[in-house]
């Protein structure tokens, strides 16, 4: 995170639910930040609280979870300090955002027409007739056939990756500087995914915009992100540019995820696993959270929660292993990492 | 030489649509189109394709969860078929089925326990003195917990339940089991468990393994062979090294350039498809990939193609539905922009 | 669209069908004979039997259904018993009356049930929230005929200017009242439950994301989706009301075709009966295609068939 300039920082950021059970910290001290024009991919399995993060960014998050702290600094301004009305004149204009379901994301009783232009019109002061035919050219732009007519159509009249461009022409009616994605294409068909996610890296070019991705896709990063932050149980536990992170990962959970994942590029005899579960977020271990997961685990992990340690050139990773206090045998993550169990 | 198991010939399934103003017939979606193939004992044989390609009702229909159209399906030589309804419920004693989504099929008041000895009370295999073991037995197999006997499914995780499902498939013994998109909604690190785990058991039961996914990463981790489906049809069906390395389909090979590698090194070729699946409701005339092929031509618009070989070209059981296999592979196609 | 109002219209034969015949065999299934109800009770054995050969009643029950709905079809419900009048046309000005009570006590139930269920949503468990769901309760648990009494009591007796009988100004106030509680406190529940639904749908959360005011997201974008399980509940409502008309006609002693079947009830007067039941639930049919129709126009999912 050395990069001087960053279109949005997130600090210390932390947002709970508050339950008859008690406080659930779904996100527990969150740092990161998207460097300008680049692609952020924030990682992790279900209950890792990488959606809930994005919604906090957007200041959606709604009761009875609350954002207990932190900043998110955009523009050099504090999101979190911002009035309800002040952050409605961002949603959807500066900070766009699109969700993992295109069939339930677009509202049924409207046109696609309507849905694109109400942003526009919201934002920019203009007549329907005006958003609507800027409605027309953002489906262009998002490679909807015949517009024109497409333009009028209500949502269950359009497939699913058809849909989900019209949520994109929606989220990027308005130019946003940043475009915070949920999962965009999990729901989608995999040659639908590579048309959408390339449309969705023309379009950042083309707009000059940055980008979040919340995915749990490790292939996705791959080929769209140019930094990945890997989130555990309400952390941040590595953070680096993507080629550093794939070719020498430094958190067990890293490692962990890349070797459990079966690919289809290469033949590979028994996958690696990681052990047991993510852990409930209303029951969070002691130490590092990953401890009880964790192949190399000593008892200082089971302890104290490491910080998130710099490793130089922006890369960082929250783990014993690579401090001095680290008093287990010598390991080298990558090589060494075995799961203790195989089923 | 390996005995067929499973053997699915000229298979249909179509879905009638009711329409107009009577609300009579006025089409059918064809969901599975006349496909032929079969299951070696001991094998893993995946179907894969996209949404709507017919692989999971290819799953039902063999298992007559849905009545096929036509057809003939011979399971260990019996044709099922022909089975009445109570022989066939017998029969699933051999042809067990995991979903998707096991919460959905387990009964959420029923204990692990009961969830076991029920499925084992109906097909009557193991004796109610001895079930009590078998039970822990199971459960021990799946890598779950004796304590855990008499909880209910809410308390246990995604892959813990997909585990149940599976003990639930081993209480009768079977020879074959169905796995219907099993591991598509698990996390990738608990997905890699459930894997593992039915590769074991598979070796170690010798089961055989009907493996329903839309995932090519774990069909290659799991398959012998595999076979691909587009809009209700065959179009390529091989070993898998043959498929995963060789592939002869254009759709198959856009399928796999498609598949993001989780690889920043690795910079592919990708082929993007234009458009959408066609509906199957009127499925394109001719090979049902046409309308999206870089390489079609008017024969293809017109003829079907068949699956078939090219021994020069294939590995030995590897066969493709596409008119110009040869010409794609010699460069004398190209594909159209 | 055109089809499935075609389909539909085609799927009411039945229903009509079923309804003048049960309407029909009413006359059958009453304990007694009907040529000596018509006759009268202390009729001789000749003028029943003439009564009978003039109502048609000897001959087989296909050809007197038949003979029922042709007339019925050309607006003949036959005479009164006991004034020889014309049924028809003793309905038509009151079937008026009571489409009036109906429809006004439907606008009622809609605009106060939708208000306060809207309230009630957006602010769920607030205090105003606890209090529109506790009134509601009342309100669907009282009996309105019940509540027709305790309005004459206590607003009817009280404040001099609404009179408490009779239909016109200021008089349809208590009746409309009185049968639109129930509906307000039916609709009030149901759109709080559908609006909470709809707020919590993934479009609702777009429409928040593209920086749309509250206040439209409300009105706008959850409203719009609430109200289509709602529509149905208002046509199920408008059945139920043309049963409480009976009632609170008859309290308010409102000339409508409710009190008109009560009357024709009291005084055996039987093709009063006939003729009033076969139009309200020809009114019934009617409102329920309606409310088909609107289903559909307002859910636009269910149009690709």
């Amino acid at each position: 995170m050395t990069t001087t300039n960053s279109i949005i920082k997130v600090d210390d950021l932390q947002t709970s639910f508050f339950t008859h059970k008690g406080e659930i910290k779904a996100v527990d001290g969150v740092h990161f930040d998207v460097p300008a024009g680049k692609t952020l991919g924030l990682v992790g399995e279900s209950g890792s609280g990488k959606s809930i993060t994005s919604l906090s960014i957007m200041r959606l998050i709604e009761s009875p979870g609350k954002i207990k702290g932190g900043s998110i600094t955009f523009n050099g301004e504090d999101l979190l300090a911002k009035s309800e009305a002040e952050m409605r004149d961002i949603r959807g204009n500066q900070i766009s955002m699109i969700f993992q379901e295109p069939m339930t994301s677009l509202n049924p009783v409207y046109t696609i027409g309507d849905q694109i232009a109400e942003a526009y019109q919201i934002h920019q002061g203009k007549t329907k007739k005006e958003a609507l035919q800027k409605a027309v050219d953002m489906l262009e732009l998002v490679g909807i056939p015949s517009p024109k007519a497409r333009v009028k159509a209500y949502p269950h009249e359009l497939s699913g990756g058809m849909r989900q461009r019209a949520m994109i022409a929606i989220a990027l009616a308005c130019n946003p500087q940043l475009l915070v994605a949920d999962e965009p294409t999990t729901a989608l068909d995999v040659t639908i995914q590579a048309q959408i996610l390339r449309l969705i890296n023309r379009l950042q070019d083309e707009l000059g915009m940055s980008m979040l991705l919340i995915t749990h896709d490790l292939g996705v990063v791959a080929e769209t992100c140019d930094y990945v932050a890997v989130m555990y149980a309400g952390k941040i536990v590595e953070y680096a540019d993507v080629n550093t992170l794939f070719s020498n990962p430094k958190h067990p959970y890293t490692v962990g995820l890349l070797k459990s994942l079966p690919r289809h590029d290469i033949d590979q005899e028994e996958l690696e696993v990681i052990k047991g579960m993510v852990p409930r977020p209303d029951e969070l271990p002691e130490g590092c959270r990953f401890a009880p997961r964790c192949p190399f685990a000593t008892d200082l992990c089971r302890e104290r929660l490491p910080d998130l340690e710099d490793l130089g050139e922006g890369n960082q990773v929250r783990c014993w292993i690579h401090t001095d206090q680290w008093n287990g045998p010598e390991v080298n993550v990558k090589d060494d990492y075995r799961s203790a169990e195989s089923t | 030489m390996t005995t067929d198991l499973l053997k699915v010939r000229n298979l249909k399934q179509y879905f009638p649509i009711k329409g107009g103003i009577l609300g009579r017939k006025v089409n059918d979606v064809k969901a599975v189109d006349d496909i032929s193939f079969e299951v070696k004992a001991g094998e893993t044989l995946s179907i894969v394709g996209e949404s709507g390609c017919g692989k999971s009702t290819t799953g039902r229909a063999i298992l007559r969860l849905d009545e096929p159209t036509s057809g003939e399906v011979e399971f260990d030589g019996k044709d099922l078929l022909a089975l009445s309804k109570k022989d066939m419920r017998k029969m699933r004693k051999n042809l067990q089925i995991i979903f998707q989504d096991p919460y959905a099929s387990i009964n959420p008041r029923q204990t692990v326990r009961q969830i076991l000895s029920e499925a084992m009370n109906i097909q009557g295999v193991v004796p109610k003195d001895k079930q009590e073991d078998r039970i822990k037995e199971l459960m021990d197999t799946v890598g779950l917990g004796p304590h855990q006997i008499d909880r209910f499914p809410h308390e246990f995780s995604g892959g813990q339940r997909q585990r149940i499902g599976i003990a639930r498939a081993l209480s009768v013994d079977p020879q074959m089991i169905i796995c219907d998109e099993s591991v598509s909604a698990l996390d990738v690190s608990i997905q890699a468990q459930v894997l593992n785990l039915l590769k074991k058991l598979q070796k170690e039961l010798d089961l055989t393994y009907l493996f329903i996914s839309h995932d090519l990463g774990v069909v290659r981790h799991i398959s012998d062979r595999v076979l691909v489906m587009y809009l209700g049809k065959i179009v390529e069906i091989a070993d898998k090294k043959s498929l995963f390395d060789n592939p002869k389909h254009p759709y198959t090979k856009t399928l796999l350039s498609a598949i993001p590698v989780p690889d920043p090194t690795v910079k592919k070729e990708q082929i993007i498809l234009k458009g959408d699946v066609p509906s199957p409701i009127d499925p394109p005339s001719g090979c049902r990939f046409h309308t999206r092929c870089p390489f079609a031509t008017d024969k293809c618009k017109n003829e079907d193609p068949e699956l078939r070989t090219n021994d020069d070209l294939m590995a030995s059981g590897h066969r493709a539905a596409c008119h110009y296999i040869e010409e794609i592979e010699s460069g004398e196609m190209q594909p159209h922009e | 669209m055109f089809v499935y109002t075609i389909r539909r219209l085609i799927q009411t034969i039945p229903v009509l069908i079923g309804v003048t015949l049960v309407v029909f065999l009413m006359m059958h299934l009453i304990p007694g004979d009907p040529a000596q109800i018509m006759a009268g009770e202390r009729a001789d054995a000749e003028t029943v039997e003439l009564t009978r050969d003039r109502l048609g009643l000897n001959d087989p029950l296909p050809v007197q259904y038949g003979s029922f709905v042709w007339n019925a079809v050309q607006g003949d419900l036959g005479n009164s018993i006991r004034s020889g009048r014309d049924v028809s046309a003793e309905i038509v000005p009151r079937f008026w009356v009571t489409v009036e009570l109906a429809v006004y006590s439907t606008i009622l139930s809609v605009f106060m049930g939708l208000i306060a269920g809207i309230i009630s949503a957006t602010r769920r468990n607030s205090i105003s929230d606890m209090v529109i769901m506790v009134v509601a309760l009342f309100g669907l648990s009282m009996p309105n005929f019940w509540l027709g009494l305790m309005l004459i009591q206590y607003i009817g007796l009280t404040v001099g200017w609404i009179p408490v009988s009779g239909w016109g100004g200021a008089a349809v106030i208590l009746p409309v009242i009185t049968l639109g509680t129930a509906g307000a406190a039916i609709i009030a529940r149901m759109t709080r439950s559908s609006m909470l639904e709809v707020i919590h749908q993934d479009y609702i959360r777009t429409a928040r994301a593209k920086g749309v005011k509250e206040r439209y997201v409300i009105y706008k974008h959850a409203l719009r989706n609430a109200l289509i399980p709602v529509v149905t509940v208002v046509g199920l409502q408008f059945g139920v009301l043309l049963g409480g008309a009976v009632l609170t006609e008859t309290v308010f002693a409102i000339n409508g075709l409710g009190r008109f079947v009560v009357e024709g009830i009291n005084q055996r007067d039987f093709p009063i009966v006939q003729g009033s039941v076969l139009v309200l639930a020809l009114l019934f049919v009617l409102v329920n295609f309606i409310v088909d129709i609107s289903y559909r126009l307002l859910n636009k999912r269910i149009e690709l068939d």
